[in-house]
């Protein structure tokens, strides 16, 4: 015992991070990752333990010690292969998954307040691939002749499409935009998530064959039903939680107003910030407000300070302790200069002549009895209204799922939020159809949409074996 | 990527492609409309589907030459491709027989109006049709129009074709004269005329669907971003509409909301003008 206390290294090896005052700056990536000396060192701190509780805390079970095991080898092609037999989007994880709260979370090391860097090194493993472009393809089951329609391309329909694709069924993916991976291109910025590498994986999952049909709406250019009567012989709606949600106060329609949504896809998808060379235009005021708490009010707010806003405010409703954003995000958005107005919330918005946002009145809050989500509810404190002068809003307020398809799907049970019932396979009320990720949990994670839709392709695989 | 099959110049600043986009015209129905993007740097700009074929598996658009992508659009030609068309979206139009109806256009809105005008004769109405534009040079499709109207008025403002009037002035005398008997009314134009049309048949209480063209990014009801105000409920125009009932439309908020990106929209048109293509679409007006 005595032996093994010495030999633990507490010193978590630090990522190297653009310096704040040059990234407010640009959209380029903020942690630059591990060099191969910094992703040994931090490897060497693993104990591989024989029961790794890691592993329990990674939706998906990465075999976590053994790919650490490899790259305290020197070996990260080998890593990459026993990352890829439960991951096929290290790349992406690597960067948005909240380690705090699962892989990292479960490691040993967590109770010393130094869990491994598991996250950064998958994060490693998969540069490493795209650096040397050694993408081995994993073997494909010959083929069962059995199709499936995979609707949405975001994280549980590429994961469902390419574990189905190895198991030897011909899968297209359909997708109402005009490029793949769903939050991962249109919510998620460039800064923390490049988008040659989503492109990468997209790419990926199409080479195991998988056919990608962009700009086709389910809903609208081809129904469920269709789909199931043309030759498809199960669906899988990975169609995300994508329908956003307004705070209800007079003015909410001024100019100036944006939802998430609309802000990070004229910036992710339509590449605002690179106008006048690509043609959507965004409009980006001085002050500019974020009403929210969550990760996504942490993208949309440092999103404005890289688009030049002078002063950018998170305006949240309860207190720092009970914002939903990741440690990390919290901390990279103060220290490129976001402002945090907590205990705050709009209650009308004040336009000019012209339509646009001059300025948000605001109530302050206390925090009364816990609610219904175990958190303090945020209860207006009389009197406290003060203006907040702001020339853009941005209402993170979180997402509603897209009614599109449930409306157009007889059958298919929705629950009162909208969601789509389904049990832990991913099976639905209607024959042949499954769902999974954020249109069954509504708004949760990258790697738990991709649980999702690896637990749905297993299921299906059984179905159309039994068909 | 989505081929150009025809093109046509309807008017100097009107004109009409084919594209060919199988999976849209197979559910296109009137009242549709698609989301295009020219090239990858583009923008995704809301069109019409003005009319489609099924078995040639195409749509047609038409479009006025406003800005920079709409008169990019305009230079392009039969073989050259466009990078998405995505659609059909939004609901069609009601169609139903209703009696005798009202079909006015205004401007590149003659586009859209002319497939649900069609559609409602088909249905056995009555159609009385309205088609106005500023100048005679502007006007197109009279012949279309008045293959499916009972009766057809045409007028421009400057008078140079037809009456010298806007729309609203012979939907006035209309109403002043047998405002019972319309069942109903379509108007699609620019906002304002379709705003003084909404308050010109208030008064009567006759039900006026309007097609809303406000400014939209996804087109699938994902951004907000066209939404619009129907009496204090907030509709997205993309999923919930095109076409609402004119009667409850915030209109000072909808024309506000058009001229979010003026700026923007003037910077991107300076700017491509100066591109060789854009010098000869200038030339080649001029
Ligand atoms: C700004 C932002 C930041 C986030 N940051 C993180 C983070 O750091 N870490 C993390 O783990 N999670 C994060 N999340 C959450 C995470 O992105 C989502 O939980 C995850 O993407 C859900 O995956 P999905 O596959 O269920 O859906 P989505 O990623 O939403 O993908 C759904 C896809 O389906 C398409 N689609 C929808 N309707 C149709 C239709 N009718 N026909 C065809 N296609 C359709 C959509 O266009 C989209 O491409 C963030 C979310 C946002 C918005
Ligand atoms: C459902 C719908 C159907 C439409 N159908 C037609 C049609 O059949 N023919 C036609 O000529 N026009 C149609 N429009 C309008 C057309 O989309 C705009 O004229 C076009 O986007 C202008 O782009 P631009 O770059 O050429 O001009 P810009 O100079 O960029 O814009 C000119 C004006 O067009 C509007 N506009 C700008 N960007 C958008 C956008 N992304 N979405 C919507 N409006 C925008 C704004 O009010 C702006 O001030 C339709 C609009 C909607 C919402
Ligand atoms: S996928 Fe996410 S949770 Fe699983 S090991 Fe990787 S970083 Fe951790
Ligand atoms: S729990 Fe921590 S130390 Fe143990 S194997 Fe997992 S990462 Fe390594
Ligand atoms: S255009 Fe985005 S929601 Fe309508
Ligand atoms: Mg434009």
């Amino acid at each position: 015992m005595e032996e093994r206390r010495k030999k633990l290294n507490l010193n978590r090896v630090p990522m190297p991070k653009q310096p704040p005052e040059t990234r407010r700056l640009n959209f380029e990536e903020v942690a630059l990752g591990y060099t191969d000396d910094l992703a040994r060192l931090e490897a060497e701190r693993c104990l591989e333990c024989k029961k790794p509780t890691c592993v329990r805390g990674c939706p998906v079970m990465v075999d976590i010690p053994d790919f650490i095991g490899e790259i305290k080898k020197g070996n990260p092609e080998g890593a990459l292969k026993i990352i890829k037999n439960k991951n096929s989007l290290p790349g992406i994880c690597g960067r948005v998954c909240p380690q705090e709260l699962q892989c990292e979370k479960q490691c040993i090391l967590a109770k010393k307040g130094a869990p491994v860097a598991i996250g950064r090194l998958e994060r490693y493993v998969a540069d490493w691939e795209l650096h040397n472009g050694r993408r081995s393809i994993p073997e494909i089951a010959p083929s069962s002749g059995r199709r499936v329609a995979v609707v949405g391309s975001g994280p549980a329909g590429l994961t469902c499409a390419a574990d189905l694709a190895r198991m030897g069924h011909s899968v297209t993916i359909f997708e109402a935009l005009h490029v793949a991976g769903g939050v991962l291109v249109y919510g998620i910025p460039e800064f923390r998530l490049p988008k040659r590498i989503v492109q990468a994986e997209v790419a990926y999952v199409a080479s195991l064959g998988v056919e990608i049909r962009l700009d086709a709406i389910v809903g609208r250019t081809v129904q469920v039903d269709e789909l199931l009567s043309d030759g498809y012989d199960a669906v899988f709606l990975g169609i995300g939680a994508g329908a956003p949600i307004f705070l209800d106060v007079p003015g909410k329609n001024l100019n100036g107003i944006y939802s998430a949504n609309e802000f990070l896809t004229r910036i992710n998808l339509m590449k605002a910030y690179l106008f006048p060379e690509y043609d959507t235009p965004i409009k980006v005021g001085r002050r500019v407000a974020v009403i929210g708490g969550g990760n996504v009010a942490m993208d949309a707010s440092r999103c404005a300070v890289r688009m030049g806003a002078q002063e950018v405010f998170v305006v949240y409703r309860r207190s720092e302790k009970e914002m939903p954003a990741r440690h990390e995000e919290i901390e990279n958005a103060q220290e490129e200069g976001v402002i945090f107005k907590v205990l705050t919330t709009p209650v009308r918005f004040i336009g000019d002549e012209h339509g646009w946002v001059r300025a948000m009145e605001c109530v302050q809050m206390e925090l009364g009895d816990p609610d219904e989500s175990g958190r303090r509810r945020p209860v207006p404190k009389p009197g406290s209204e003060f203006i907040l002068e702001v020339d853009t809003v941005i209402m993170s307020l979180g997402n509603s799922p897209n009614p599109l398809v449930p409306q157009n799907t007889p059958g298919l049970e929705t629950t009162r939020w909208g969601t789509i019932v389904a049990d832990e396979n991913g099976r639905t009320s209607k024959r042949g159809v499954w769902a999974g990720g954020d249109i069954v949990t509504g708004a949760a994670t990258v790697i738990s949409a991709m649980g999702a839709g690896k637990r749905a392709a297993l299921d299906i695989d059984a179905y159309l074996k039994a068909l | 990527m989505f081929k150009i099959v025809d093109k046509k110049t309807l008017s100097p600043s009107t004109k009409l492609v084919v594209v060919r986009a199988p999976h849209v015209a197979k559910r296109a129905r009137p009242g549709q409309f698609v989301m295009i993007q020219i090239d990858e740097s583009g923008e995704r700009i809301p069109l019409t589907i003005a009319d489609f074929d099924r078995r040639a598996g195409t749509v047609t658009m038409i479009f006025q030459e406003v800005g920079k992508t709409t008169m990019h659009l305009g230079t392009l030609r039969p073989g050259d491709e466009l990078f998405a068309v995505a659609g059909p979206l939004g609901h069609p139009s009601e169609i139903a027989l209703y009696g005798k109806v009202l079909c006015i256009g205004g401007g590149v809105g003659i586009a859209p109006i002319f497939p649900i005008a069609r559609a409602l004769k088909e249905a056995g109405n009555t159609v009385l049709s309205i088609i106005g534009a500023r100048t005679k040079d502007l006007l197109f499709w009279e012949d279309r129009m008045a293959s499916v109207s009972d009766e057809l008025i045409i007028c421009t403002d400057d008078g140079s074709y037809g009456r010298k009037a806007v729309v609203t002035q012979p939907l006035q005398e209309i109403l002043m004269k047998e405002a019972s008997n319309i069942a109903r009314i379509w108007a699609i134009g620019p906002a304002v005329m379709m705003k003084f049309v909404c308050k010109a048949t208030e008064p009567y209480g006759i039900p006026t669907i309007v097609s809303l063209n406000t400014i939209m990014v996804d087109g699938t009801g994902m951004c907000g971003s066209c939404r619009v105000d129907l009496k204090g409920e907030t509709k997205f125009v993309c999923v919930d509409g095109p076409e609402f009932d004119g009667h409850l439309v915030n209109w000072e908020n909808l024309l506000m909301r058009l001229c979010i990106y003026r700026e923007e929209e003037q910077l991107a048109l300076n700017r491509w003008l100066e591109t060789t293509q854009g010098v000869i679409a200038a030339g080649g007006k001029a």
